[in-house]
């Protein structure tokens, strides 16, 4: 029983350790999981996705807690992984109000986070065999 | 860049892409399905263009 229960915590390590890398890298679950193509195609789309949503002057949302919306954009923006804090380090995603192309940039921003969280529960979906 | 059936295209695209490839295994499949799914994106929002054309916004 202590040797299924071992082998258990370790199969949740590594799942949670999978899940940490597909979420902070796009694409990096599948690519850890042998699926190369999958990996390689959400690596660069969703990257490139949220770059185009920076360029397009959107804002990456802070976590304001009293504005639920703000802080269920923010929670989005942080599904990303890696580039957001790149992008926040490097200081974009400000946002410009005034620009005609601010709420695409939101949209990517946005979406480009959510599609990576949905990459990431593919990908535990893929390592528990499911798909 | 700031056409908005361009920036509508390219969001349509991506988004078509991401769903493809997550859904489908086989190459054709992804690509019927993301074809499928780029295409309905673009045609609703011309018709839901031409169905708010006559609101004065």
């Amino acid at each position: 029983m202590p040797a299924t229960t071992a082998a258990e915590e370790t199969q949740t390590g590594w799942l949670v350790l999978l899940c940490l890398a597909a979420w902070a890298v796009p694409g990096a679950g599948h690519l850890w999981l042998g699926r190369r193509s999958k990996g390689l195609i959400f690596l660069i789309a969703l990257p490139l996705m949220f770059a185009i949503g920076l360029a397009l002057h959107g804002r990456l949302f802070p976590f304001d807690l009293s504005e639920w919306l703000v802080c269920l954009a923010a929670v989005a923006d942080v599904g990303i992984g890696l580039p957001y804090f790149i992008a926040k380090a490097l200081g974009y995603g400000s946002g410009d109000v005034r620009a005609v192309t601010y709420e695409y940039g939101n949209a990517f921003l946005i979406v480009a986070g959510l599609l990576n969280l949905l990459v990431v529960i593919d990908a535990y979906d893929v390592a528990l065999g499911r798909k | 860049m700031q056409s908005h059936i361009l920036l509508l295209t390219l969001f349509a695209f991506f988004v078509s892409l991401v769903f493809a490839v997550i859904a489908k295994d086989d190459w054709h499949e992804q690509l019927r399905f993301g074809s499928m799914m780029f295409g309905g994106f673009l045609l609703s929002a011309v018709v839901l263009g031409w169905l708010m054309y006559p609101f004065p916004l």
